[in-house]
């Protein structure tokens, strides 16, 4: 990295918030008490700090995600897998119409330590972006503080099966992952596995819903078994998935426990397309054409299934993978 | 402090949501309900839920023995209602091709090295690792959800298991 890039990695002089400022191409940053202010050169945007941190904090754990990481209807990021694009209202039919939207690409690496470098000093010490609202302090006032261990947590990435030997751990109340308040009446006993010597490696099980109950974030899929590409990502939800996602292939949702409301909405416009409610055992695909956002309004447990292949983003620029799934 | 109720459905009691159409057609969203499907099931029919490419899961009403199966990948047994008990076997002379995907039926007992035992209640997903072969039991009416790639035996049958308007 040049000089200029180390400079602008670590913003300006802290204003009168005590917040830097920081810049990616045309793109300027800027934090005050309440509100993130984007400014590129042919228009503005103002957010809530709170839900601009969040989405931050989501877009950086999954490295820039499948697709399109819109923070709201004019802010987002699109992952072309080696570089990522920053735009405002480019998935908004508006600002394209009226000609103010704006694109520029960044090598993946430069966009993720320039947003690593402004979620660190934009989080104060008593806010965790992955919490859910009762469960985590004020992101609002000046600048008090960081909470480096908050937003440097990176997502659980099985490569076999997570409690496998030399795999991702369980989670226990030992090793920091106590059981949450919305899942105190979930089960917490573990399967019977009775092995020969010398399969203890292959003879495996652990309670997935144990395991969820003890997760400490929100709207964080993390990969727990995987089939070639086939990733199983469950997360628990509650409140408001913090970004309105628009990938550019089918994810499937699968509700283990409780109940869901998504908004689903056109990925290119933004137009309302449906709305899709998921209680425990429904299966649903987000086609590939379209952006949603859940709504659980109890910690529910979601089965968020990817198809991870190498092979897709070439298909996927070829315009040669499905919008949907199946068509019967 | 208010008491959480955690909602887990059942073969024999679960709610179904649905897609509400706004501008869409209900059939891009391939809606169903896993219990459904198992509670309209033969026993051990595999019937796919969900489909991405190649990959597949399927919705299985675990009721009685089932045929051992061999597999040339990992898959994963994730039950959702009821207890399963999976037998895992080394063969010694069963095999299935590298090319092959899902699992296919192995005829009658298959001989080679037990490898062990697992007995799953709700909640909870085992490895069926690839390569070995596997029988699963269940006293009464149960439910697998199988992470696998599509096979031999798997059932599409969407238009009777999906919301289509
Ligand atoms: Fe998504």
């Amino acid at each position: 990295m040049t000089t200029s890039q180390e400079k602008q990695l670590m913003g300006t002089e802290p204003n009168d918030h005590g917040y830097r400022s920081y810049s990616l191409g045309e793109f300027t940053f800027t934090r005050d008490e309440h509100f993130a202010h984007i400014e590129w050169p042919t228009g503005r945007h103002v957010m809530a700090v709170e839900p601009f941190l969040k989405a931050l904090m989501r877009d950086i754990a999954w490295n820039f995600f499948y697709g399109t990481v819109n923070f709201d209807s004019v802010i987002g990021t699109v992952n072309h897998y080696g570089d990522v694009d920053l735009f405002a209202g480019r998935f908004n039919e508006d600002y394209r119409r009226a000609e103010i939207d704006h694109l520029e690409n960044f090598p993946h690496d430069e966009i993720k330590a320039t947003f690593e470098a402004m979620l660190g000093d934009w989080v104060n010490a008593s806010f965790d972006p992955f919490a859910a609202p009762q469960e985590t302090g004020s992101a609002y006032g000046d600048k008090d503080g960081d909470n480096v261990a908050a937003v440097t947590r990176t997502r659980v990435t099985a490569t076999r099966m997570v409690g496998l030997p030399e795999d991702e751990p369980l989670r226990s109340d030992e090793s920091g992952f106590p059981v949450n308040r919305m899942f105190a009446d979930v089960d917490q006993s573990e399967p019977e596995v009775t092995f020969e010597a010398g399969y203890e490696k292959e003879v495996s099980a652990f309670s997935l819903f144990k395991y969820l109950s003890r997760s400490d974030v929100t709207w964080n899929p993390s990969v727990v078994t995987v089939c070639k590409d086939s990733l199983y990502c469950p997360t628990t939800e509650e409140f408001i998935l913090p970004i309105i996602h628009g990938n550019d292939r089918v994810e499937w949702f699968i509700q283990l426990s409780d109940e869901i409301i998504w908004e689903v909405a056109d990925r290119e416009t933004g137009r309302p397309r449906a709305n899709v409610v998921m209680k425990a055992g429904d299966c649903a695909a987000m086609p590939a054409d379209i952006r949603h956002q859940g709504y659980s309004p109890k910690r529910s447990m979601l089965l968020v299934w990817e198809n991870n292949s190498a092979a897709l983003p070439q298909m996927i620029a070829r315009g040669e993978t499905p919008n949907v799934p199946v068509v019967f | 402090m208010p008491e959480y109720k955690t909602v887990f459905g059942s073969l024999t009691n679960y709610e179904k949501g649905g897609v509400e159409i706004i501008n869409d057609q209900a059939q891009n969203y391939v809606f169903s309900n896993f219990f459904e499907v198992a509670s309209h099931s033969k026993p051990w029919e595999k019937v796919a839920v969900a489909k991405n490419m190649e990959y597949v899961i399927e919705a299985i009403r675990a009721d009685g023995v089932s045929p051992w199966r061999i597999a040339s990948h990992d898959e994963f047994a994730l039950v959702m209602d009821g207890s399963v008990t999976i037998d895992l076997l080394d063969p010694d002379s069963v095999t299935v091709g590298s090319d092959t995907t899902g699992s296919i039926a192995v005829n009658g007992e298959p001989s080679g090295t037990k490898m062990g035992q697992i007995v799953a209640g709700r909640g909870h997903m085992a490895l069926l690792p690839a390569n070995r072969c596997y029988r699963m039991s269940a006293a009464t009416a149960s439910v697998v959800l199988l992470q696998t790639i599509v096979g031999p035996d798997t059932v599409q049958r969407w238009a009777e298991i999906c919301q289509t308007h």
